[in-house]
């Protein structure tokens, strides 16, 4: 057994965390800022950050990712980082020639209480950076909140550096996709092209961190919001905020400072979170809904009516971050599928409440717990007590799938190990096929190994 | 195998790298990029402060602490003082293996399992020791684990917890669990070695020498600076078990907090990766008495001369039968392996960049494929692990080496008991053996090969298009930058989820990989066919034509 030491008798805990449902803030505002074309992401602290998050996210993309680090000593940690930030500032522009660069704060610089504000301000005022290039930036502290916090104060954090108000309103409608994966980028962008809907979306991961492979290495690969686009956003019409977690308060950020109206959704993740955010879009950008996404919708729907009987009434254990885990859950209960286990590691109150909300109906027993503590050995637990047919989460439920015997699916971050993420969606009617297509065949694939020679099916 | 080809000289290279530099910089880096010379003593900069910004493949201290030395360990709970995710990152991430068999009271693994205090911001605002405490008490109570081991990341040292103090009376309290901290936050020092250090000490305090158990074996060793990356371990207990020769420890490749507390009962250290763990060598030869030498068991000539030393050192005419028996059965297939894969691997360059001690140990096994390494440095060494252990004495401490603890040693009162006195000790010398000696990197790299230490993105970029290897090694961070230069690069801390390379057996594996490498189709068909015909001179001619 991998992880033979997990007891089935659960015992409250207030001190020790053990395989946590969460990481920590800097790895997210890592990943958003690559989203930003031309951005080279800092890490202000000591280097093991920097290597840490840079690691899983080429782990998890098999790509590079490019970062610097202000390479903390033991004396910028008495004297404070200021020297190592002006002097990263200094080497990477003229080493490195990013557009931009996005700094952001570690634990260590948080504690010391770094003013990065006025590290760069002063660098601007040194002359460290230059004509036509950007510094941005936010604070990722992580003893507060999760991965999904740094990513979504990074957001934050490309709206106050970049975003600009003309006065000249444009009709366009700003996307926030959320912390999704590049393949959910494109779709998000296809399907606001198929609806003849302009927008603006950031950040956006897309062909950079699925770059293709040419024989050349690019440092800045060809994806990414410009620099301009988000610019540009200020002056939008709207702003679609997908995922209240991740991008709720860069929504609020373009409001409060150019009194762009938003409105936040769920990550359109299965049928109906996906209905949702086409007619929002559809109406926030005064367009038609084309009859295209009628077939697309339609052919969702039609797998699932197809193959409801491997679906209904299996229960599932489910762990990763709010914005997906909401509109996961609802999709998991449109199939008729029972949630039984929700964690994530990400605090905030009102995740249970929303879950207990979707499941009221048709699995009133749900469990379910986010913060301190809602870890994966909990989860784990809870399965021991309670089985479940199916488990979704991450790389590492693959210790609890092994051990317990559960059908497992890979879904949220980090997936260390299989590919696909980065390039099909699980977002939108086609992206919810994908999932369907990913359950089933490890539904299936356990019903084919487990049964006896008597029951082997041909045709399922 | 092919004559080994003159290199190019790298110098203007280097110049065009350091012009890029800002002033200072270049400075700077110029004493960390050296041109081989073997006609004199060179010397390379290294264990020196990261330049900010450079993007460098240097970790933390604490990464050195509890990921490399203490993370292979499956008896133990690492418990991460921190933010989450300094333990999250560290999580199952290096490729320990561990054979922790059967279940029950023997079989403990926690290395599957990721510990924090998870601290909060009123943890850093208030002090996270009351919330330290708490976790310890609970782990206890969960997994009623022999040992725990605390590990500092860097907010804690600012906040001024003190979890040695903590560790204290926790392991007070509980009675029948060893609890130790280690300062190993990450600002300490300039890389991963810092917490090597820190870890060594740390284990030498509260670990080596806690049981007197006599060992069984005739010939008892440890293994010293051998993690198991990918089953290294596993066939390196392989091969010393043909050879008859008891492995009371490894650090800490498989290994048990158990077998630590009795290795100071060993005859002898193997050093395998000096940089990481020469400090436990030397504190347990001066405080027991074993003797240390280095060893390499990365290539299977490299396997066969450590085995002969050993053999040597014992100067038993069985073992050394044993083990020439051991050598004859495993090497024939070693070299037939070699010499299958020659045709795809002979004359090629290789690249390296890694570690503290693979950038010179994988050296061998890429010669023995008629490999040359073009380019090599480490990613955290100090000169030492370069020059040789000779520059020791010259090494200017400073500021950030100052604040690592060097534990004072003294012999033991009862347990001192050198394994061979003096006059032995010499006359092995004098037969060949080296004790407490490792001679670097350097001495075995080629005139006008250039070694750069803590290479930088910019640096590797222009010297693969300078060089155009045929292989690249280095880490996780370096992988997919370099492949899509359309160059393979191979792993040389995970392996690429392959292994075992060391040993008889891993030479093989190393050899047919990197055939496999060399040999991969798709390289070839990087570029879209329609680009490379536009671009293709003969076919446009034959168009107009
Ligand atoms: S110190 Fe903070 S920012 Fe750095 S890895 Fe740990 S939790 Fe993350
Ligand atoms: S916070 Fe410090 S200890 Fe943790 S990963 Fe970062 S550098 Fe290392």
């Amino acid at each position: 057994m991998l992880l033979r030491h997990t007891p089935k008798e659960i015992t409250e805990r207030k001190g020790v965390t053990i395989n946590p449902a969460k990481t920590c803030q800097p790895v997210g505002a890592m990943y958003a800022a690559l989203g930003v074309h031309g951005c080279l992401p800092h890490s202000h602290g000591s280097q093991g950050c920097c290597s840490y998050h840079r690691s899983v996210l080429t782990r998890h993309y098999k790509d590079p990712i490019m970062a610097g680090t202000s390479s903390f000593t033991e004396g910028s940690s008495v004297f404070g980082g200021q020297a190592n930030l002006l002097a990263a500032l200094t080497n990477m522009f003229t080493i490195y020639n990013p557009d931009l660069v996005a700094v952001h704060t570690t634990c260590l610089s948080e504690t010391i209480g770094d003013d990065i504000p006025q590290i760069v301000h002063k660098a601007t005022e040194d002359g460290k950076i230059p004509e036509g290039k950007h510094v941005i930036h936010c604070n990722t502290p992580s003893y507060v909140g999760s991965h999904v916090t740094g990513f979504s104060n990074m957001c934050t954090g490309i709206v106050k550096g970049l975003a600009k108000h003309t006065g000249n309103a444009i009709d366009q409608v700003n996307i926030l996709p959320g912390w999704v994966e590049p393949s959910d980028m494109r779709e998000i962008k296809r399907i606001a092209k198929e609806m003849e809907a302009k927008i603006v979306m950031y950040p956006d991961t897309s062909d950079v961190v699925d770059a293709p492979q040419t024989g050349e290495f690019k440092m800045y690969p060809a994806g990414g919001t410009t620099v301009e686009a988000i610019a540009s956003s200020g002056d939008s019409i709207k702003t679609l905020a997908c995922g209240s977690w991740a991008s709720e308060d860069a929504a609020k950020q373009l409001d409060s400072s150019f009194k762009v109206p938003y409105e936040v959704l769920d990550i359109p993740v299965g049928l109906s979170a996906t209905d949702r955010f086409i007619e929002a879009l559809a109406n926030a950008a005064k367009v038609p809904v084309p009859d295209s996404f009628i077939a697309e919708r339609g052919r969702l729907v039609d797998v699932i009516a197809d193959m409801t009987q491997y679906l209904h009434g299996k229960k599932v254990a489910i762990f990763g971050d709010p914005d997906q885990l909401i509109p996961m859950v609802e999709f998991l209960l449109d199939l008729d599928m029972i949630p039984t286990h929700v964690i994530s590691g990400t605090p905030g109150k009102k995740f249970t409440a929303k879950i207990k909300e979707l499941c009221a109906e048709k699995a009133p027993n749900v469990q379910v717990q986010n913060g301190a503590q809602s870890d994966m050995f909990l989860l784990h637990q809870w399965i021991k007590n309670e089985p479940v047919d199916l488990l979704l989460g991450n790389t590492y439920g693959k210790y609890i799938a092994r051990d317990e015997e559960i059908p497992f699916v890979r879904y949220g971050f980090p997936i260390l190990d299989r590919i696909g993420h980065s390039y099909f969606s699980t977002v939108g009617y086609t992206g919810g096929i994908r999932l369907l297509e990913m359950m089933l065949g490890a539904i299936m694939d356990r019903q084919e190994r487990e049964c006896s020679d008597i029951k082997m099916e041909l045709v399922m | 195998m092919s004559e080994k080809r003159k290199l190019p000289d790298p110098s203007i290279v280097k110049e065009e790298i350091l012009a890029k530099y800002p002033p200072k910089i270049a400075r700077k880096r110029a004493k960390s990029m050296v041109v081989v010379d073997q006609t004199v003593d060179q010397e390379i900069q290294s264990n020196v402060r990261t330049i900010p910004g450079i993007i460098t493949q240097r970790g933390c201290c604490y990464a050195g602490c509890k990921g490399v030395v203490l993370g292979p360990t499956r008896d133990i709970v690492n418990l991460v003082h921190g933010p989450i995710g300094c333990s999250f990152y560290a999580w199952l991430t290096r490729r320990n293996q561990t054979d922790a068999g059967e279940e029950g009271p023997d079989g403990e693994n926690f290395i599957n399992y990721c510990f924090s205090t998870d601290m909060q911001d009123e943890n850093i605002v208030f002090g996270g020791e009351k919330k330290l405490k708490q976790a310890i008490q609970e782990i206890y109570e969960i997994f009623k684990p022999k040992a725990i081991g605390v590990f500092s990341t860097c907010p804690v040292g600012l906040i001024g917890d003190d979890v040695h103090a903590v560790s204290r009376e926790m392991k007070e309290k509980l009675g029948d669990c060893n609890v130790f901290g280690f300062s190993c936050e990450g600002y300490k020092g300039v890389s991963q070695s810092a917490g090597h250090h820190i870890a060594n000490n740390a284990l030498f305090k509260h670990v080596i020498g806690n049981d007197d158990t006599a060992p069984k074996g005739k010939y008892n060793i440890n293994l010293l600076g051998e993690y198991n990356i990918g089953g290294d371990a596993f066939e390196l207990d392989r091969i010393f078990d043909l050879c008859g020769i008891n492995l009371i420890s490894t650090f800490s490749g498989n290994s048990t907090v158990s077998g630590f507390e009795r290795s100071h009962t060993a005859d002898l250290n193997l050093v395998m990766c000096h940089r990481s763990i020469n400090y436990v060598a030397e504190m347990m030869e001066t405080k027991y008495g074993i003797p240390w030498f280095k060893v390499n068991f990365i290539g299977a000539e490299a396997t066969a001369k450590s085995l002969r030393r050993l053999g040597e050192y014992y100067g038993d005419a069985d073992l050394i039968a044993r083990i020439e028996e051991v050598i004859a059965a495993e090497l024939p297939g070693v070299k037939a392996a070699a010499k299958a894969v020659l045709p795809t691997t002979d004359g090629k360059l290789a690249m390296m960049f890694v570690g503290g001690s693979r950038a010179h140990h994988y050296q061998e096994l890429f010669a023995e494929m008629g490999m040359t390494t073009v380019s090599a440095g480490y990613e955290f060494a100090h000169r030492d692990d370069y020059e040789g252990r000779k520059v020791l004495p010259s090494i200017k401490v400073d500021a950030d080496s100052r604040n690592i603890e060097e534990l004072k040693i003294e012999p033991d009162e009862t347990r001192y008991n050198p394994r061979k006195t003096e006059e032995e000790l010499a006359e092995l010398e004098k037969n060949g053996l080296e004790f407490s000696e490792y001679k670097g990197m350097y001495t075995e790299m080629a005139d006008q090969s250039l070694i750069v230490d803590d290479i930088s993105h910019w640096e590797s970029d222009k010297l693969i298009e300078y060089y155009k290897p045929d292989i690249f090694c280095a880490g996780i961070k370096e992988k997919y930058v370099v492949q899509k230069m359309g160059i393979p690069l191979k792993q040389l801390h995970s392996y690429d989820y392959g292994g075992p390379y060391a040993g008889f057996e891993g030479a093989k594996n190393f050899y047919t990989d990197i055939e496999r490498m060399l040999s991969t189709t798709i390289w070839k068909k990087l570029k879209a066919p329609w680009l490379s015909k536009e671009t293709d001179p003969c076919i446009c001619a034959e168009f107009v034509a």
